[in-house]
């Protein structure tokens, strides 16, 4: 190994502890100081479970996350479900009427400031029930405007998979008689299960954390927890805030961690049975 | 066997006709609704009709007031010229950190490469609020990386360079501001780039080097260029969202450090102004129009490049 490549490793080395470092240790101070007792709350003074135990009796804070879990199981399932259509509609067909607009529509909310978006579907909404006498504003709307989120991740993910699925496997089926239902019950969707998977975790954590398309949506009476969180946020530190972040880092490592280790365990056995099938 | 090809017919309209109808309707709408909008005027209670039907005379009655305005008032001018210069200077930030980053979680072992990945996904998975939340403890007073910066005599480069008022205020600062956002979007600009250069042909390197390029010229002359599709992607996923970024500023910005987004929603639900609202997104959209093309035409181009 000569001197260029080792100063080279080790610079590589150095640069992704400092960038891991960066990117954990304000997650980390946020999770120490959720169990810190103290009349200033950032200065470390003894150790508590006080905040914790004052969250079970926080009502306000107990009432936004059930909405909002409603909300995000309501967004991640039917985003799955259109994100699959129009990841479908994206990768089968190369060739129809405003294609180009669709992939567009698709994809903007990737990137499109939630200001915009959370502003132009509420100002539809209101015009919307000045005629049609519905919506109300509240749980309904909110996830009208966290489905358009979820529909873009949702449809990426989707699509990425797809995109590596080979098409003569449904080919085959369909050489063999069976009816497209089937082969998108039998083939396809075992084979793109797990991105369905991912793209369901994924929305439904979106859902689950968004502040700005939720604040332009909701109503009276509607306030998700991302919403309880940020209006005491804005007044300053809080330690119930560190408490409730705590909860919500370890769950979401938790989940992700675990699906992972699920993923990778379907892919092996998936490469064992392949390798198996290509011996016989 | 029409049967069957007028089932398919059914599916493909189908699949392609509900996301399609779905999206024009809660997507696009919309944004012709905001433009309609923009150019009426804010009534007594309700937003004035811009088409009025009277006496059997249809009459439509555009106010271009909003946009001259917004365009005319200096507050806008400089706040929409701000929103640009945080969004640039971020997305600089995050390529310059996160260009070698991925470069070096590419090039690990890979046996270590999925774990590498998982932990610069976790972050992007864990609530985006409440890790701009966390900066707020570290940069008030007393917070340990406070305690760390003006102990070290840091904060005066800083206030030299303008990014804070004084030595010994960090918070509420284009510092805390510029901080925010490169933490914050740094993985959306990390990942695309990873998953361009995890793709790269080491051959193409080895070519070079046995043709007598350093390894510091086939960096230059080979990775870089071919990896121009990730740094657009990356680049455009930091940009656009910070241009209209609300969350951030609010939280960690400060009066000096006013951004679009925040004036978008304070004219929206302080001045409950929706005309003049709608037109700050307008426009806020014909700036990022070109940006936005380009990142859908990579996108298109990056999912087609696959098959």
């Amino acid at each position: 190994m000569n001197r260029a490549a080792t100063i080279n490793r080790w610079f590589g080395r150095g640069w992704l502890s400092l960038g891991y470092l960066f990117l954990y240790l304000p997650i980390a101070t946020l999770v120490l100081f959720s169990f810190n007792d103290s009349p200033v709350p950032n200065v470390w003074r003894s150790f508590t479970l006080k905040w914790y135990a004052a969250l079970a009796s926080d009502g306000e804070m107990l009432a936004g996350l059930w909405l909002s879990l409603k909300i995000a199981v309501l967004t991640a399932c039917t985003s799955v479900v259109l994100g699959t259509f129009a990841a479908f509609a994206l990768v089968k067909y190369k060739r129809f009427g405003g294609r180009t607009l669709f992939s567009g529509m698709v994809s903007a909310p990737l990137v499109m400031p939630e200001v915009i978006v959370g502003l132009s579907l509420l100002l539809m909404l209101v015009s919307m029930q000045h005629w049609l006498g519905f919506p109300e504003r509240g749980l309904l709307t909110i996830w009208l405007g966290h489905l358009l989120l979820g529909l873009a991740y949702a449809t990426v993910i989707v699509q990425a998979r797809l995109h590596d699925l080979n098409p003569q496997l449904e080919e085959a089926a369909m050489d063999l008689g069976a009816r497209p239902w089937q082969v998108f019950a039998l083939v396809t969707l075992p084979m793109i299960g797990q991105s369905l998977l991912s793209a369901w975790l994924l929305t439904f954590t979106l859902s689950l954390d968004d502040v700005v398309l939720s604040q332009f949506l909701s109503g009276p009476g509607a306030t998700t927890m991302p919403l309880v969180i940020f209006s005491r946020a804005r007044l300053g530190l809080n330690p119930s805030v560190n408490a409730v972040a705590t909860l919500i880092i370890l769950l979401v490592s938790i989940g992700v961690i675990a699906a992972s280790y699920l993923i990778a365990r379907h892919e092996r056995t998936r490469a064992r049975d392949m390798a198996a099938a290509a011996r016989a | 066997m029409s049967a069957v090809r007028s089932n398919r017919a059914l599916g493909k309209f189908a699949v392609i006709g509900v996301p399609y109808v779905w999206l024009l309707i809660f997507f696009l709408l919309p944004f012709l609704i905001i433009v309609k909008i923009s150019v009426s005027e804010m009534g007594a209670v309700s937003v004035n009709d811009l088409i009025t039907y009277k006496d059997g005379v249809l009459s439509l009655s555009p106010r271009l007031g909003n946009y001259a305005t917004v365009v005319r008032d200096e507050l806008y001018f400089d706040t929409y010229l701000s929103s640009l210069k945080y969004a640039a200077v971020t997305t600089v930030l995050c390529l310059v950190i996160g260009y070698p980053f991925a470069y070096f979680m590419a090039r690990a072992r890979a046996t270590v490469q999925p774990a590498l990945l998982m932990l610069v996904m976790l972050p992007f998975w864990t609530s985006f609020l409440l890790r701009v939340y966390a900066w707020k403890g570290l940069l008030t007073e007393h917070g340990w990386l406070f305690d760390l910066i003006t102990a070290s005599g840091l904060d005066r480069p800083l206030a030299a360079a303008n990014l804070i008022p004084a030595p010994g205020q960090l918070m509420n600062t284009p510092f805390s501001l510029v901080l925010g956002m490169t933490y914050m979007y740094l993985p959306f600009m990390i990942l695309p780039l990873y998953s361009n250069l995890s793709k790269m042909d080491l051959r193409l390197l080895e070519a070079a080097s046995d043709l007598g390029a350093t390894a510091w010229v086939a960096f230059w002359k080979i990775t870089v260029p071919l990896s121009k599709a990730g740094i657009i992607a990356g680049s455009m996923l930091v940009f656009i969202p910070c241009v209209g970024e609300y969350v951030v500023p609010e939280l960690l910005g400060g009066p000096q450090t006013q951004m679009i987004g925040r004036t978008l929603w304070d004219e929206f639900f302080s001045n409950n102004d929706w005309p003049i609202a709608s037109t700050v997104a307008v426009v806020m959209i014909l700036l990022i129009i070109v940006p936005l093309a380009l990142f859908n035409k990579y996108q298109a181009e990056a999912t087609e490049a696959r098959s």
